[in-house]
């Protein structure tokens, strides 16, 4: 359904724009129909920056983003809102995506005044309490209320609700929940997971590695903007053949076993290497290995549904 | 060291009235005890944790005594406290790494901190240094910005600082939520490593996420609605917790290897009560899966096994 | 269904507001006496009229200045110029600030580079000088004159200030949702952006307005106000260039000092009730 081919985003920095800053890297892959792929990274590793090119947020600086076979960034003025019928997002911080002068309910108003400018008031209460119920929240407790009245879950199962109406086929959620309370979290996840089985397919954006396995059926991992190992989750958790993907798991606090005694390299500098692999600096194989630093190893299919760009697998 | 609190209660004062913020907290923690204090947003654990160090208002002392290394700590009276601050007792507050003076360089802060409780900067600095190479932070970091470090490098300067004057006690606050998983890990450890190598005797770490403290904690308080809900050895909560909130909440946490598809997780339903007019008795009742009819009446925090508190009716009953 | 509602609150809750009440009262006072005023009085504000350095009295309420003109009359008429030049200078100082720092905030590149360039320039030229070789032109000035030309050269700092608000609100969530939403920019601009800044923007045009009045009274006393007419700050400076302060004829010059400090006070008072009303947050405490 989705498909990214060698995305890449620049920003200029610096006095005068001199500088540039690579925030997203040739980065390829894509997302099925009724698929959850978790896209996960660090701070840093470009994942927000590329939810919100797909969601045409940002512009895209080189490389194609295609919907269901048509080339986003060509999509404009009606087009562009076609496709925000199909294709929404839900962002990390519930209360930065209210206006907080306003009910919540407005970003129901909202869209329907875009999408549904025509539609009696009695057939959008309707479609409105079927949306809320669907996220399991009741009505009569969250319409008519400022943000800053519902707490963080509500709000994000609103911004759900929201997407809902408009009948999507693909959301980005972005970090939904790590501003949640670890008591609402698996309430918003089930939601999404259950969702996912009448069709709905999400690009599911996080740095936390358990909801990425506990939610997702493919992960990708990135570093730095780039793609370092991709596949099926089962496959990327069991058997993790990037060095980084093997320090991330490493570094995850488990309840079942406690950390192993694995020497985490700190000392990331920001310098960018132009050529070379872009994890050579913090790589415990890459050590004395002139090749690490020269070339830049490509994607390649280690097992079926399994890839990973190291040049020492 | 030692740190005894009895029956403390801070609450907040706001326009509406008093919110019950603290409400009667008694536990001990050990010598060389770290101690994880966890608990959702609103239990309180900021709020114990900053009236142990620095009572301000909107804050207020309603009662409670803390006792540390045998000595009584008057948290109500700010200006005591000052002789016992970063020498005796520390903290790493929330948000510390963003609250540092971006005009300063690091090394001309460091001096005015030091300065203003009396020490000497020149005679501290060696050790100073020693220890920014404990936690891997070259000495070029005393003479750059905040801006100019990473937010891991700044956590780790923070952590450097609160415990250069060697306290007893050592209160970390939300030190890791804003970090990589690996810094996260790096931060952990070193906090195990200040224990080990005795620049602190004991420490407190508050946050949300009770996998890291299945990592680095001995033993763990739980915390729900401004009151004490379970305290143990850390194996205990994690693998054979007793009061219902947190069996609940552990079995909401995510793991490596449980799937949506195969198991599923549940969240716990309800929100946490009001502070400023709580219900009667015990205050996860609405909640609770197995409450009953003597939940009305505010269970107290009991020992039901060696080291291990619950406040459950529940768990008593099962026990006598 | 909510709109309705939502302005209802917004009445609800702005007829509760104490500073509100006190500041729209003043300012009420004020616009009646404006309004009334030339009614009252049978004079022209510069007729000698009667007896020179009286104080008020039954006959000349609030007594005569040097040349035996009425206070009361000057006052009065006085008024109505200075609230015009506050309403027209100020309000068009906000009307460029606005559609500028809108624009230039919202969306940013290359037109917020010009209208920036725009901006720094009528910021940095010699309003005085200006003005002296715009007096030695036209030798007929009216107030409507007077106001344009404020308006005109006022709004740099208004539109800096509003850029820079709409920039931090632009890159906020719920812009991107309005985007998501499918709402063009314009849209964003006026249903997102701009209520959101609705106290700023009247904070901004109260300080317009009651900075119009002080540089009128600025210009009208070196002499390149209007010509022909009369302000408070005309009245006020009349008075101490004409010995008033010496005299001890308070009548002459406290009124309408007195009055431009009520007018610009009620408007700031005026504007911290607003902002409660408009902030939900402020409200519940």
């Amino acid at each position: 359904m989705l498909r990214l081919d060698g995305v890449s985003k620049v920003y200029k920095v610096g006095t005068f724009g001199g500088k540039e800053l690579h925030a997203v890297r040739d980065v390829s892959f894509d997302v099925k129909d009724g698929e959850v792929v978790s896209l996960i990274g660090e701070s840093g590793s470009g994942k927000s920056t590329i939810g919100k090119m797909i969601l045409r947020l940002i512009s895209i600086s080189s490389g194609t983003i295609s919907f269901d076979g048509v080339d986003i960034s060509t999509l404009k003025g009606d087009a562009l809102k076609e496709y925000y019928r199909k294709v929404q997002g839900v962002f990390q911080d519930p209360f930065s995506s209210y206006n907080p002068i306003f009910k919540a309910d407005r970003v129901f108003t909202m869209i329907r005044e875009e999408f549904y400018p025509g539609i009696k008031g009695q057939e959008w209460g309707d479609k409105l309490q079927d949306s809320l119920r669907a996220v399991g929240l009741n009505p009569a407790d969250v319409l008519n209320k400022f943000p800053h009245q519902l707490s963080g879950g509500q709000l994000q199962r609103f911004l759900v609700a929201r997407a809902l109406l408009l009948d999507i086929e693909f959301l980005v959620a972005d970090e939904i929940i790590s501003m949640l309370d670890a008591s609402r979290r698996m309430d918003v996840l089930n939601l999404l997971a259950d969702l996912k089985s009448t069709g709905l397919s999400i690009l599911f954006i996080t740095h936390d590695l358990s909801l990425g396995y506990y939610i997702s059926e493919r992960v990708v991992i990135l570093y730095r903007g780039r793609v370092v190992e991709m596949g099926s989750t089962e496959k990327v958790y069991f058997n993790p053949l990037h060095p980084y993907t093997s320090m991330l798991m490493a570094c995850v606090p488990r309840l079942d076993e406690k950390w192993e005694e694995v020497d985490v390299e700190l000392r990331a500098k920001e310098s960018e290497f132009a050529r070379g692999c872009v994890y050579y600096e913090r790589c415990p194989l890459a050590v004395k290995d002139e090749r690490c630093a020269r070339e830049r190893p490509p994607l390649v299919e280690a097992e079926p549904d399994h890839l990973v760009a190291c040049g020492r697998v | 060291m030692s740190l005894q609190v009895e029956n403390l209660r801070v609450y907040y004062q706001t326009l509406r009235g008093d919110v019950r913020a603290l409400d009667g907290a008694t536990f001990t923690i050990e010598d060389g005890e770290i101690m994880g204090l966890a608990g959702e947003s609103g239990c309180g654990k900021t709020t114990l944790g900053h009236s142990l160090i620095a009572l301000t208002p909107p804050m207020r002392f309603v009662e409670g005594r803390v006792t540390l290394d045998d000595e009584e700590l008057p948290v109500w009276d700010m200006e005591r406290m000052n002789d016992f601050r970063f020498k005796r007792i520390s903290i790493i507050p929330q948000y510390a790494m963003n609250a540092m003076n971006p005009t300063r360089k690091i090394g001309k802060m460091t001096s005015e901190l030091l300065e203003s409780r009396k020490v000497e900067y020149k005679s501290t600095l060696p050790e100073l240094k020693r220890r920014l190479d404990l936690v891997e932070l070259t000495h070029d970091v005393l003479s750059m910005y905040p801006i100019e470090l990473s937010g891991g490098m700044k956590q780790r300067m923070v952590m450097v600082l609160s415990t250069l004057l060697n306290p007893s006690l050592l209160i970390a606050d939300e030190v890791t939520s804003a970090l990589d998983v690996s810094t996260q890990k790096a931060v952990s450890e070193m906090l195990v490593g200040f224990r080990d190598r005795e620049f602190v005797k004991s420490l407190i770490v508050i946050t949300h996420d009770i996998s890291i403290l299945y990592q680095i904690a001995d033993s763990i308080l739980i915390m729900y609605a401004g009151q004490l809900a379970e305290k143990g050895p850390t194996d205990a909560i994690i693998h054979s917790p007793r009061h219902p909130y947190t069996k609940l909440l552990i079995s909401a946490l995510p793991k490596v290897g449980v799937k949506y598809a195969e198991r599923k997780l549940e969240g716990i339903p309800g929100n946490p009560p009001q502070l400023l007019d709580p219900p009667v008795g015990c205050r996860f009742r609405d909640r609770c899966p197995v409450a009953f009819g003597k939940c009305l009446e505010e269970p107290p925090f009991m020992e039901v096994e060696k080291d291990h508190f619950v406040a459950c009716w529940k768990e008593f009953e099962r026990n006598a | 269904m909510t709109e309705s509602k939502k302005k209802n609150e917004i009445l609800y809750f702005a007829l509760r507001n104490n500073k509100l009440k006190l500041g729209v009262a003043v300012l009420f006072v004020f616009v009646v006496l404006t309004l009334i005023g030339p009614l009252l009085t049978d004079y022209a504000p510069y007729d000698y009229v009667g007896p020179p350095y009286h104080p008020p009295s039954a006959e000349y309420w609030f007594g005569t200045t040097t040349f035996g003109q009425d206070v009361f009359t000057q006052f009065i008429l006085g008024l109505k110029a200075t609230f015009m030049v506050g309403i027209i200078g100020g309000g068009l100082a906000t009307l460029i600030g606005v559609v500028v720092g809108f624009t230039a905030g919202y969306r940013g590149g290359v037109v917020d580079e010009v209208l920036n360039m725009l901006t720094n320039i009528v910021l940095v030229i010699p309003t005085l000088a200006m003005l002296l070789i715009i007096a030695a032109y036209l030798t007929v000035r009216g107030v409507l004159a007077e106001s344009v030309f404020i308006g005109c050269t006022a709004w740099p700092w208004a539109a800096r200030a509003i850029r820079a608000q709409t920039f931090s609100l632009r890159s906020r969530d719920f812009v991107d949702l309005a985007r998501l939403s499918g709402m063009r920019s314009w849209k964003i601009i006026l249903s997102q952006i701009a209520p959101n800044m609705m106290s700023y923007l009247l904070l901004v045009f109260i300080l317009q307005f009651g900075g119009a009045i002080l540089t009128a009274a600025t210009l009208d006393f070196i002499g390149l106000g209007p010509t022909n007419a009369v302000s408070l700050g005309l009245m006020m400076n009349n008075a101490v260039l004409w010995g008033a302060l010496l005299l001890g004829m308070w009548w002459w010059f406290v009124p309408p000092g007195v009055a431009i400090m009520a007018i610009v006070g009620a408007l700031y008072v005026t504007n911290v009730g607003l902002d409660e009303v408009f902030n939900p947050k402020l409200r519940e405490m």
